[in-house]
Formats: structure tokens, sequence, C-alpha cells
């Protein structure tokens, strides 16, 4: 690897593209059509890869990494859920607290915490452990849904953003479990 | 002087003439070198007929070397200066070996990668890919009677930062301009997919020498998109010869032995490792310098049995990856076989049980990595139309991440995200007026730093007093489409430029290849200033015409003064490329020139964009 002080202006890169969806020339909104996102990505990296440009000028390779690299940012944000909504809440200038703001309604720390001790009761079963994951994803499916319509139909930010933060920490949950389920495997 | 460009009679190069580029698979156990001829990939030969090279390189006094088939020849009489499977010791310390009190060499724990001690001196692992790198070089020359323009040089997907690096240092020091560095299993699959007009899901089940590669790609319509890597780049055929050799010992209840007695008993091992896969049984017989002799009958159950922990090692990692590529087994349409290795049986075997599928071998093992990099250089020298073109689109295999307080490891890229990728975490400091900051790359997927590679400290400084907390320190980590990182640093709030001390741990610095090269690889110092010249001319010549081109096609992106300023840097490098001799003035005005049309690159690109998402011509826009 190479170390250097160079300012990685990340701005005149992409200054012809307002956001993300911009750049792949989707509405922006949660709601989003994958095929028509993946043909997007596919479309640009074939204009911008870096073996497009393997044999043009220092200037035009630097611009080729950096658009692959900002288009390869740009697909992985808009592909996952959250992020996307994370990123759709950026966008209009919310704060996502997730640092700062750790309250969550009473009832979902309870379910949390249920879930945990199911979690650690069943250390050694891993059929158990991916009965658990089934059901901490099905919720997290309701939290997606329920985010779809607050963002997109009742521009209810704000309620969105905290639907968002629990479905992080749902997703973190099954990340934990899965980590159990491959250290049994 | 300036140098008059003449070209020799029926040598003038046609600027549509057909680019040379080779691929090369650098292999633990072997190495080859192939490069597309009528449209199709083809292995290159040696004079005496070789496809395959053996990675071996016996260094003499006085630093002349023997490679390939002439140094296997003498490996057991020389084992000391016989340096075989130099591959695993790419990028390693000494400590990373496990195995290094059962090989012949004579180590140095020099910082960062080790060096073997050999007659012709101390020689790191870098030096003697550099020279079976020089031989593969040699071979293509030959073979087309020309200079070779660039290289894709394969190496496994599961290599780390330091292993990479490595590699295209060895690269370098041979003399070979590197086009890209490009995971073995994405050359087979671009091989394999572009012979077989696939599409679907597929795995490529790489064992080499000693590299296990696992990659998940999905095909389609050109595109091969890496789904999720995995493997062991410390686990291959020659694990499967030491086994055998291990039990042979055990049998024998020989515990020590000396350098010849080592490298003969594990040649002997190899070829009856190779003479299972079609034999029964086997039997081993060696006569060891004490006098002592010993037999082992080996018969494939019993080979089988030895082996099986390791063949269960792949199928963990083969789990893993189809898991992180979030795809069900059922989907992978094929299962690709490369390597040496899946000639074995028993690998066949896992492989066929765990996808319930025939693994798909009908392109040679051996070979099919150098094909497809002979495919991709042939394409990255622009040798393709823009409709008959592919594309390649890779991760990055192990998570890369820094030191935290505690000796905890925070993640900053994870494991197979797609590259070329960048990532910045801030950073701030931890007491009041604290001016200097120590930065820990590491990569890995363990969660201590002790656990994991580490690639390089540095430190910041010149950070201006402020109390704790206050600084912002911005570090991005950026992963290009080799795979390889580099890091930048800058201090947010003061705009400080702060200054950056680097350690690297592994890898070498950009000094030391300095040295190396004017260590006389080869070449009088005269000469190589004469072939920097040349080169630094055809790459001026090259932008001068991409430039024409671009204005050509695009100059209405152009204002009438950018145009002017374009164009006045043109006539300066074209002046300079006819009538200068001086390297550096010629460099630096490629660089002016390469400067001045990057806000013009960037538009064009974004235009292009715009138009291959609505269809629209640039003048719509």
């Amino acid at each position: 690897m190479s170390v250097a002080v160079v300012n990685l202006s990340e701005s005149s890169s992409n200054s012809t593209f307002k956001d993300y969806f911009d750049l792949f020339q989707l509405p922006k909104q949660f709601g989003i059509d994958r095929p028509s996102l993946d043909q997007a990505y596919l479309t640009i990296q074939q204009e911008v890869h870096p073996d497009r440009h393997a044999q043009a000028s220092d200037a035009q390779k630097r611009r080729s990494l950096q658009m692959a690299t900002y288009a390869n940012t740009a697909y992985q944000t808009l592909k996952q859920p959250i992020k996307r909504g994370f990123y759709l809440c950026e966008l209009l200038g919310l704060d996502a607290q997730l640092e700062t703001n750790t309250a969550m309604p009473k009832a979902f720390l309870m379910q949390q915490m249920e879930w945990r001790e199911a979690m650690d009761a069943a250390r050694k079963q891993p059929e158990v452990l991916e009965q658990l994951q089934e059901e901490v994803a099905r919720s997290l499916k309701d939290y997606i849904h329920q985010i779809a319509k607050q963002i997109d139909q009742e521009h209810q930010m704000n309620v969105a953003l905290e639907s968002l933060r629990a479905a992080l920490f749902l997703e973190r949950f099954l990340e934990e479990i899965d980590h159990r389920i491959t250290a049994l495997i | 002087m300036a140098l008059l460009q003449i070209a020799e009679p029926g040598q003038t190069r046609n600027p549509h003439e057909k680019r040379i580029a080779i691929g090369i698979d650098l292999g633990t156990t072997n190495s080859l070198v192939a490069s597309m001829k009528n449209s199709l990939p083809e292995v290159l030969h040696s004079d005496s007929g070789h496809h395959l090279l053996p990675s071996i390189i016996r260094y003499l006094p006085g630093g002349r070397t023997q490679a390939g088939f002439e140094a296997l020849a003498q490996a057991v009489i020389d084992p000391k200066n016989t340096i075989v499977s130099v591959k695993r010791m790419m990028g390693r310390g000494l400590s990373d070996l496990t195995n290094a009190s059962s090989l012949p060499y004579e180590f140095i724990d020099t910082p960062g990668m080790l060096k073997i001690q050999t007659v012709a001196g101390p020689k790191s692992p870098v030096e003697v890919s550099a020279e079976i790198l020089a031989r593969l070089r040699q071979i293509a020359e030959d073979s087309f009677d020309d200079e070779i323009e660039g290289a894709v040089i394969t190496v496994p997907a599961y290599f780390d930062d330091a292993q990479r690096q490595a590699t295209k240092d060895a690269a370098e020091l041979a003399g070979i301009k590197v086009l890209r560095l490009l995971n073995e299993p994405t050359a087979a699959a671009l091989a394999y997919g572009l012979d077989n007009a696939s599409e679907g899901i597929y795995a490529i089940y790489d064992l080499g020498g000693g590299t296990f590669d696992i990659s998940i790609l999905r095909l389609s319509k050109g595109v091969f998109e890496v789904l999720s890597t995995g493997g062991d780049s410390a686990l291959g055929g020659d694990d499967f010869d030491h086994a055998l050799m291990q039990a042979v010992l055990d049998s024998a209840g020989i515990t020590q032995l000396c350098a010849e007695d080592q490298r003969s008993l594990q040649l002997k091992c190899k070829t009856a490792k190779e003479l299972l896969s079609t034999h029964p049984v086997v039997l081993i017989e060696q006569v060891f310098e004490s006098g002592k002799a010993v037999q082992l009958s080996v018969s494939q159950e019993y080979f089988d049995e030895l082996t099986q922990p390791l063949i269960l090692r792949t199928m963990r990692a083969v789990k893993k990856a189809i898991k992180d590529a979030a795809v069900d087994s059922t989907d992978i349409q094929g299962v690709v076989m490369v390597g040496g290795a899946t000639r074995i049986p028993a690998v066949q075997a896992a492989v066929r049980a765990l996808f319930n599928k025939e693994p798909l071998n009908d392109l040679n093992p051996d070979e099919v990595v150098a094909l497809g990099a002979a495919r991709q250089a042939d394409l990255l020298v622009g040798n393709k139309n823009k409709n008959d073109e592919w594309l390649l689109l890779d991760v990055i295999p192990l998570s890369l991440g820094v030191e935290m307080m505690g000796g905890l490891v925070e993640k900053i890229i994870p494991r197979n995200t797609p590259i070329p990728v960048a990532r910045a975490q801030d950073f701030t400091t931890f007491k009041d007026g604290q001016t200097a900051m120590a930065i820990h790359v590491l990569q890995g997927e363990r969660e201590l730093a002790e656990d994991c590679r580490s690639l390089a400290r540095f430190e910041l400084r010149g950070i201006p007093p402020m109390v704790a907390g206050a600084a912002r320190i911005r570090v991005t980590y950026q992963v290009d489409a080799d795979g390889l990182l580099s890091v930048a640093a800058r201090e947010e709030i003061s705009g400080v430029a702060s200054s950056i001390n680097v350690k690297p741990s592994y890898g070498l610095a950009d000094g030391d290849i300095a040295r190396m090269l004017t260590e006389g690889f080869q070449s009088a110092a005269g000469d190589m200033q004469l072939r920097a010249l040349r080169e630094e001319q055809v790459d001026a010549q090259r932008l001068l015409e991409a430039v024409e081109n671009s204005i050509a096609q695009d100059g209405a992106l152009l204002s009438a003064a950018e145009r002017l300023e374009i164009a006045a840097k043109m006539v300066e490098l074209q002046e300079l490329k006819q009538h200068s001799d001086q390297t550096e003035v010629i460099h630096a005005a490629i660089t002016a020139l390469s400067d001045a049309t990057e806000e013009f690159a960037a538009r064009r690109m974004n235009a292009n964009i715009r138009k291959a998402l609505t269809g629209k011509n640039l003048s719509e826009i």
C-alpha cells in the first residue's frame, strides 16, 4: 500500500450529479426498481471502470478511478434499504443522530431483550438460532415496509428516522446471530 | 543531442496495429505466459517447447541464475540455493511461515519480508519472483520477436495487500509494465465464460500449488461480477505433499532431515501424489544420507485419509463464500475447477458432493488462468472494439481496518466490497494540545489488531494544538482496481496539511525497488536512460493522439479559452517530444497536458454516463 497526503475532493468528481439517484436517473424516493438500478449501475461501470481507461492519460485514469468508486458507493447505498433510507434523510438535511440518539421505544427494547435472551439460551443449537433469525428477519421486513410508507406516502421523515434506527438495530442483531451460527457449522 | 526517430524498414508501426500484451500466471509450482494469437488465447512455449515454467530459481556463485526445468534438475543436489514455491513467501515475514523448519533454506528474518541466504547473497521473495517473471517476459519476447506492451499478472483472490504489492514490485523489477493485477478465479471465469458463452451464477474452485481460492460470480451479458470470494493463501497442493511426507517420516521414525534428504523426499511425495490420481496404490522408497532406507506403500484410501483435513478446510471456505454471496448452493449453475491439485479424486468428490453437480474441467486446469489473463491483457491495451468488450467487477477479499484504543480493530472497508472503493473515517485527538497521531492500518477479519495483518503504521504530525476531541483528521482508504490500498490523510478543520511518516510493515519502499533496479538487473545504466527516454516519447505520442481524438469527438464540451489552453500545451509537448532528450522535461510536459485535460475528461465521462443511460446525444444534454 502507499500513503500520501492528498486532497481527495469528492465534490469535483461528480459535480454534474446532484446525488446518487440523479446518477442512476432514478426518482428520489424510498421505493426503488431493483432491475432498473442494477441495469443503470452496470451501464455506468461500462463507461467509467478503470479497465475502460487503461490506455488513457493519468488525469483520465484518476477521474475514472474516482467515478468508478463513486458509482460503487452509490450502488451499495441505494441497493440496501436501510442505507437508502438514511441517505434520503441525509439529502433532506436530517441528522441521523446514530451516535447521540440511542433512545428507542420501550416495547422495542423489551422485544430486543427477549430475543437476546433467546439467542444466549440457544448457544449450541443452530436450528433454534435459525428459527430466531427468521423471526427477526420477518420483523425487519415489516419495518422496511413501514419505512417505505412513512417516507414515500406520509412524508413523515422524523418518524421514518426512528424506524430506520430500529431497523439498523435489527440488522446488526441478525449479523450477530449469523456469526454464532457460522461458528457452530 | 536530439534523437531522431527512424523506423527500420518494414518495422513502421501502424497506429491500428495490434499491441502485444501478455497474461502471466505466476504460480506456486509452475508459471505460464499466454497471449492472443489469431483472436484466441494461447499459452506460449519456451525454446525447449515447454508450456509450463517450473517456478524454481537456482542461484549460482557470482549471481548467475538457472530457472525452470534447469533449476528443477538441481533442486536435490543444491536445495539451499534452489528456491521453490517462493509464492508462499511473498509479502511474508519469517514468523508467518508455519513450516519454516521443514524447508531447506537459510532464512534471514529481516523486518517486513523475510530473505533467503544464497551463494549469491541474500534474496527476497520479490527478487526471486522477478527472476521467474523475467524468464516469462523473455519467452514472450522471443515468441513475438517484439517488445511487450504490458502484462496482466494474476494473483490469488485471497492475497492481501502486502502479497499483491510484492507481486507488483516483482514485475516492476523484471521490467514488466503491469496493466492489471487480476484475481486468478476471475481470470479463470473469464476464460471459461467467454469460451462457453455461459450465463448465470458460477463457482470457481481454485486449488493451486500453494494457495486456495473460491469465488462466486454472476455472468451476464459480458459482465463478470464477483459476488464473493474466500480462501486460504497458505493452502495448496504443496500441503498434500507435506502430509504424505510426514506420514513417510512417521513410519520410519525419523524426525530430523538434512536439506538434501528433505528436498528429495518432498519431490518423491509430489510425484506419488500425482500418480495416486490415476493409480490405486503407489510405493514411496527413499534411502537417506544416513544409509537408512524406508518404504511406504500408499493407497488412495490412505492418502484421502491423510489429506481429509486439508479438503475440509477448503469446504469450509466454500460454504462461507456461498453464504457471503447471498445465494443458495442450488442457484449455482456450475463449478469450474482450476489448479493442478483439483486433479486429486478426493477433491473432485468433495466438490461434487457439496454442489450436487459434476465439476466442470473442460479447460486445462493448469492453463485456464493464464488464458483468461491473456484475454484481459488484450482488452486493456485496446485491441477490442467497444461492442466486443466485457467488464470484470471484482471485490476486496479481506476487510481493511484501523487499530483503535485497546488493540481492537475498527473495520473501514468490509470484505467482499466491490472495487474500486473509497471510505473515509474521521479521527480526533485524545488529549488537549495533541499534535501527533499514530495510525495502524490492518487487514483481516479478526477482532484484535494482533490477529490481523499489519499493512502499515504511520504518524500524522503537525496537527495544530486544540482541545481534546476538536481536531478532525479524515483518513481515506482507497482500494484501486488491482485491489491495492492507498491511504490519504488531512486535518479538516485547520486545513493544515499534516506530514506523514510511513513505516510499511510489509512490502518494499520505493527506494528499495530503485536500488534493485540499478543494482544491474541485466542492463547498464546508459541503456536504461535511453529506454526511459524512448518510453517517455511513446507516452507523449499516445497522449497527444488521445487528446486529439477526444477534441474531435467532444470538443463542444470545451470553451474557446479552454481549447486554446489545451492546444498550447499540446504544441509544447509535441515540440519537446521531437527535440528534447531530457526524460524529465518531457515527463513534465506530459503531466502538464494531462492535468490541463482533467476537467475535460471529467465532463466527457459524465456526459457519456448521461448518454448511456438516456440514449441522448451530447448536444441534447
